[in-house]
């Protein structure tokens, strides 16, 4: 079965560690995967931001690099919902090459979405003591779904998850709108850190590394340097 | 009302840094989002869900065949004796109003809530011809005396406390001041109840207007919109042309959705359908019925890619769960509809380059799509105005040749990796030893209020073709 890594921009350019924690995982549960040297960036920032026909080219790049792949496996909802939903339906909806599009998006799955759903893996390489608290990222919530299959992979790691107060809330993080409108996105990640913070919990863990900076980002500023802020990969990795 | 959307950024961190408004945000916001979750679990989840498409199927086909519909309700409007007007702009509903009260020597007017009469500016209108204008609404009521447009579309007065209030009324009743709300609502009362008896005209909003038998429909918690359209001998209503609906039977469908939205209560406490003059022989009802239909950009709408949004029934659901609007509150949207709703809404009512922020302020976080009773993709709106933005090269220069620059590095994989090998190293270099950014030129949004992490100093892509080379 070859698996093809999509690492995304973020991870190669910040915490290449989550990039290989995921191989880690994907080799353990014995995927043959390849990692396509050209690959960049989902295309997500340029739909966001309005210039659609730049993330067109974008994705059918993307496309490019993957289609011959069985699966492809992304350690992020964000990116995994713009290739599943926001390609087929929306970019090249009206386009000749909908179907190849629509054959990727079915292949496609985020990293704790394959784990638990395709492999089905019941043992992880990391072990974990003590308490985490999970952050649902809005993208692989709401729009693919993904709510149990990271705290199956953290419980599997012996991580027990405490609960923080609307952990399905946004984090403020939204890629530019965290520059564009800094102020407002700030006390909204303020708000998160505290509800993470109140559960007193060793760890925030989360899916998507934009949201997990941003969080990062300010509990830094508000002095707090125990706290520690992982991608669950890393976690099950045995690489937090 | 007055356009103050050109000025988002600036208001919303007015309002982030108002302890008093916050504390008032944050009272509020678990009432809506809780009760409304309360109420859909109750009405079992996949009937709501089904309930929504149902909904969302009826107002596409009002939409698709609108002209259809509004001749239907104006035919019918008209055999029960109502006088159906049209307003192609906002001033344009201002003059037939105004005109209706000069010819009738209209002298004091109540209002039941109407969000159309704050888009047009009735009330300045008419006070300019100097006539009085009360409005009913208790949260209405209390902004006029507070000379401040409302900040919710369903709960206009959100943002105020109980004290806040209890000073207002002291200073407008003159008599011993309370903050116990009952008291402060049997206050409201009796003086709104003088208004009522002396009112010659009353001019309600409508929630919908009904195609088959000419019917206007206000949804209401107070019972005032029943006293504002039977007792003055004239009755105005001001709405949108997009409120059409062809039957009864659909509104039976959308009120179980509307207040179950808005506040998770199961239905309102009244429900006014008002249908022609009165007759002869009855006892009451005014003796002239007038409804002003309002386009005032919606047709801007209808036959465009952002059509779903003429769908919105006007529950507040979108900005109850909207993680901005919870944190800035409605004024700071500077114009009539805040939140989701505003930020697709106000830019085509009042042109794009004067609300350019509005369609930014969202992470896209989908909670209000989730919330919305007829399923508008309110993210979706908003990215397809950002996308006029981009063509019509309308936001800031840096932000277009950021997007551009990273596109363009971002379809040539040797330039990119090159570009992301020496930002990973510098980035990593400037974070130090704590690997903690400070302040980054052209990024200041971001570290003003937060580090940002730095990069680890390598990128995967050079470490993994490494990690080959060796294996």
């Amino acid at each position: 079965m070859k698996v093809g890594l999509f690492v995304t921009c973020l991870v190669d350019l910040s915490r290449p560690g989550i990039g290989f924690a995921a191989l880690k995982l994907l080799e353990a549960a014995g995927c043959e995967v390849v990692v396509p040297a050209t690959q960049t960036c989902c295309g997500q920032p340029g739909y966001n931001s309005g210039a659609r026909e730049v993330s067109k080219a974008l994705a059918r790049k993307v496309l490019e690099e993957f289609e011959d792949c069985d699966y492809v496996v992304a350690p992020s909802g964000s990116c995994s919902g713009q290739v599943k939903l926001s390609y087929p339906q929306d970019l090249f909806a009206d386009d000749p090459d909908r179907a190849r599009f629509e054959a990727l998006a079915a292949k496609w799955h985020e990293l704790s979405d394959f784990l638990v759903n395709v492999l089905k893996v019941e043992s992880v390489p990391g072990k974990w003591t003590g308490e985490v608290t999970y952050h649902d990222s809005c993208s692989g919530l709401r729009e693919l779904g993904i709510k149990a299959e990271p705290r199956r992979l953290l419980a599997l790691a012996g991580a027990e998850v405490k609960e923080m107060r609307e952990a399905e809330r946004c984090c403020g993080f939204g890629g530019t709108f965290s520059i564009k409108l800094g102020d407002i996105s700030t006390r909204m990640s303020a708000n998160k850190c505290a509800s993470a913070k109140a559960t007193g919990a060793g760890a925030i863990v989360g899916g998507d590394l934009g949201c997990l900076l941003n969080i990062e980002g300010r509990l830094r500023r508000e002095g707090d340097h125990e706290t520690k802020v992982l991608h669950f990969a890393q976690v099950i990795a045995g690489e937090g | 009302m007055q356009v103050q959307s050109m000025h988002f950024k600036r208001r919303a961190g007015e309002k982030l840094a108002d302890e008093l408004l916050q504390a008032n945000l944050r009272k509020a916001q678990g009432k809506f989002v809780d009760g409304r979750a309360k109420a859909v679990a109750e009405f079992g989840h996949d009937e709501w869900e089904r309930l929504r498409t149902h909904a969302a199927d009826l107002r596409d086909r009002v939409l698709a065949n609108l002209d259809a519909y509004l001749a239907e309700f104006e035919r019918n409007a008209v055999a029960r004796g109502t006088v159906v007007h049209w307003a192609e702009t906002a001033e344009d509903a201002c003059t037939i109003i105004a005109d209706i009260a000069r010819r009738n020597g209209v002298r004091k007017v109540t209002k039941s809530k109407s969000m159309v009469s704050e888009e047009v500016g009735l009330n300045e209108r008419l006070e300019a011809e100097g006539i009085q204008v009360v409005e009913t609404d208790l949260g209405e009521y209390i902004l006029q005396l507070a000379k401040e447009p409302p900040s919710h579309i369903v709960a206009p007065a959100v943002h105020k406390s109980k004290e806040q209030v209890a000073d207002l009324f002291t200073e407008a009743h003159g008599k011993p001041r309370s903050t116990d709300i009952p008291a402060l609502t049997r206050e409201a009362r009796e003086a709104l109840r003088e208004h009522f008896l002396t009112a010659d005209m009353g001019i309600s909003g409508a929630n919908w207007v009904i195609a088959e038998t000419g019917t206007t429909l206000t949804v209401t918690n107070e019972g005032n919109a029943d006293l504002v359209t039977t007792m003055p001998r004239i009755h105005c209503v001001i709405t949108g042309i997009e409120k059409v609906i062809p039957t009864l039977e659909d509104f039976a469908s959308l009120i179980r959705l509307l207040p179950r939205s808005a506040i998770g209560q199961t239905v309102t406490n009244y429900l006014t359908l008002t249908t022609g003059v009165k007759a002869p022989g009855e006892a009451d009802g005014p003796e002239q019925m007038h409804v002003v239909l309002v386009d005032a950009g919606r047709t801007k709408f209808v036959g465009s890619d952002l059509q779903p949004m003429m769908r919105c029934i006007r529950c507040g659901a979108c900005m109850n769960h909207c993680p901005v609007y919870q944190n800035v509150g409605g004024h700071a949207y500077g114009w009539v509809y805040p939140g989701p709703m505003g930020s697709v809404l106000t830019p085509v009512y009042v042109g794009i380059e004067h609300a350019g922020d509005l369609p930014n302020a969202a992470t896209f976080c989908g909670e209000c799509a989730v919330a919305c009773p007829v399923r508008i993709p309110l993210p979706d709106l908003m990215r397809k105005l950002r996308e006029r933005q981009f063509d019509g090269h309308l936001r800031p220069w840096p932000e277009r040749a950021g997007i551009l620059l990273w596109s363009f590095a971002a379809k040539r994989p040797a330039l990119y990796a090159f570009g992301a090998r020496w930002a990973a190293r510098v980035a990593s270099w400037l974070g130090g030893r704590k690997g903690l950014i400070h302040a980054l030129p052209g990024l200041d949004g971001w570290t003003k209020g937060r580090d940002m992490p730095a990069p680890a100093g390598r990128t995967f892509r050079d470490l993994y073709r490494e990690r080959k080379g060796r294996a």
